[in-house]
C-alpha cells in the first residue's frame, strides 16, 4: 500500500514540482524605506539651538524642550546645551541650569568620556554665566 | 430600600444614567440617594439586608474618604490635588512641572535668594547655588539612582516566614499525623519486592528487567 503511494508521488509529484517556475527573489538593492527626506544631524542641532534661543522663551517652553530633548536617544551637542543654559539665564533659573548638566551626564550612561567633553566645551559659557557644575557643588556624589 | 453612603463591599454597584441592564440574574433595586440612582446587584454572597445596613452605618463610613460621600464626616486622608502640576523625581524628566518648594511656600530668606538670582550668578556663593538647587529639586540625579536595601528586608522576611512554616509542619508531623501504614515497613517491603520479582513486573524495561534471574541479584 505504502509503496504504491510512493510510486504515485514519484511519477507525477516530482514532475509537477519540476514544472513550477523559478521562485521570486527580491533584488538586494531595493529596500522599503520611506521616501521622505531624513533630517541631518546639523539640521537637528540647528532646530534645537533655535528653539532655546528664543529671546522671550518662557519657563514652560524651557521645561518642555529639555524634557523632550532628554527623551531622545542621544546626548545633545554642546551648542544646544549652551543655548539652553542661556535660556535658563534669561529666565533667572540657576537650578535648572545645574539640572541640565546633571541630566546630560546621566544621559551619557556608560560612556564616561562624553560628559567631560561637554563640560570642556561649555567651560567658557559656564564661566561667563557663573554656573557651577554639579561636581563643584558636590552633588555628583551622594 | 437600602440607602448607602459608604462604599459597599457586599454588593457590586453600577452607577448608571441610562436604561436597563442586561445582567441575567440581577435583582435590580432602584435606590434614590442624593438624586443619583444606583442599580444594586447581589453577589453570590447572601447577606441579610439588616447586616449590611448595620455595617454601613457603623464601620464603613470611616473608611470612605471622598468628599462626595462623606457628608459631615471630617477625617480626610492626605489628598493630592491632581488638577494642578505635580512635582516628580524622574531621571527622564530633568525639569518637572513645578519647583519642589512652591513659590508661595518660600521662607523670607529663600525669597531674598530668589531675588539675588536675578542678578549675576557670579555673585552667588556655592552654598547659595546649592540652596537654590534644593529649593527647586528634591533629589539630585545620584540620589534618584541610589537604590535601597529594602530587598534584604524582603528576603529576610520571606526566609523567616518559611522557617516558621517549617516549624509548624514539623509540629504537625509529630503531634497530628498518626503512624505510617504497616505496608511501608522494611519487612513488608522485602516480601513485596520478592513477590514483584516472582510475578515479573515490567520485565521488558521496568522493575523485573533490573533483576538478574540467573545470579539472583540486581543487575
Amino acid at each position: 500500500m505504502m509503496f504504491s503511494a510512493v510510486v504515485r508521488l514519484s511519477a507525477s509529484g516530482i514532475r509537477s514540482l519540476a514544472r513550477a517556475g523559478p521562485s521570486y527573489t527580491a533584488p538586494l538593492a531595493s529596500r522599503c524605506y520611506s521616501h521622505a527626506k531624513a533630517e541631518t544631524d546639523e539640521e537637528f542641532d540647528a532646530r534645537w539651538v533655535t528653539y532655546f534661543s528664543k529671546p522671550d522663551i518662557d519657563a514652560w517652553e524651557l521645561k518642555k524642550g529639555m524634557n523632550t530633548l532628554i527623551g531622545y536617544d542621544l546626548v545633545p551637542e554642546p551648542k544646544i546645551l549652551d543655548s539652553a543654559l542661556r535660556a535658563c539665564r534669561r529666565l533667572n533659573d540657576l537650578a535648572s541650569a545645574i539640572r541640565i548638566l546633571e541630566a546630560v551626564k546621566d544621559k551619557s550612561g556608560p560612556h564616561k568620556e562624553i560628559y567631560p567633553y561637554l563640560i570642556q566645551e561649555l567651560k567658557p559659557t559656564l564661566q561667563e554665566l557663573g554656573i557651577s557644575t554639579p561636581e563643584e557643588l558636590g552633588i555628583d556624589q551622594i | 430600600m437600602l440607602i448607602s453612603k459608604a462604599p459597599d463591599l457586599t454588593y457590586s454597584r453600577a452607577y448608571i444614567n441610562g436604561p436597563c441592564l442586561t445582567h441575567p440574574k440581577a435583582r435590580r433595586q432602584l435606590v434614590e440617594n442624593d438624586s443619583r440612582q444606583f442599580y444594586i446587584y447581589p453577589t453570590k454572597m447572601l447577606t441579610s439586608r439588616a447586616l449590611i445596613r448595620g455595617l454601613q452605618s457603623s464601620l464603613w463610613r470611616s473608611v470612605c474618604s471622598t468628599s462626595a460621600l462623606q457628608g459631615s464626616h471630617s477625617k480626610v486622608v492626605d489628598v493630592i490635588d491632581c488638577s494642578v502640576p505635580q512635582y516628580n523625581n524622574r531621571l527622564d524628566t530633568p525639569l518637572p512641572d513645578r519647583p519642589f518648594v512652591k513659590h508661595d511656600q518660600l521662607s523670607a530668606e529663600q525669597k531674598k535668594l530668589k531675588e539675588k538670582e536675578k542678578a549675576s550668578w557670579k555673585s552667588l556663593s556655592k552654598e547659595e547655588q546649592l540652596a537654590l538647587y534644593r529649593m527647586t529639586f528634591e533629589l539630585t540625579y545620584p540620589e534618584m539612582r541610589k537604590g535601597s536595601d529594602e530587598w534584604k528586608t524582603v528576603l529576610g522576611g520571606v526566609f523567616f516566614f518559611m522557617g516558621f512554616t517549617g516549624l509548624l509542619v514539623w509540629w504537625q508531623r509529630v503531634y497530628v499525623f498518626g503512624d505510617v501504614p504497616h505496608t511501608l515497613s522494611d519487612e513488608w517491603v522485602e516480601k513485596q519486592t520478592q513477590r514483584m520479582i516472582d510475578m515479573r513486573i515490567n520485565p521488558v524495561n521496568g522493575f523485573a528487567s533490573q533483576w538478574d534471574y540467573e545470579k539472583k541479584q540486581w543487575k
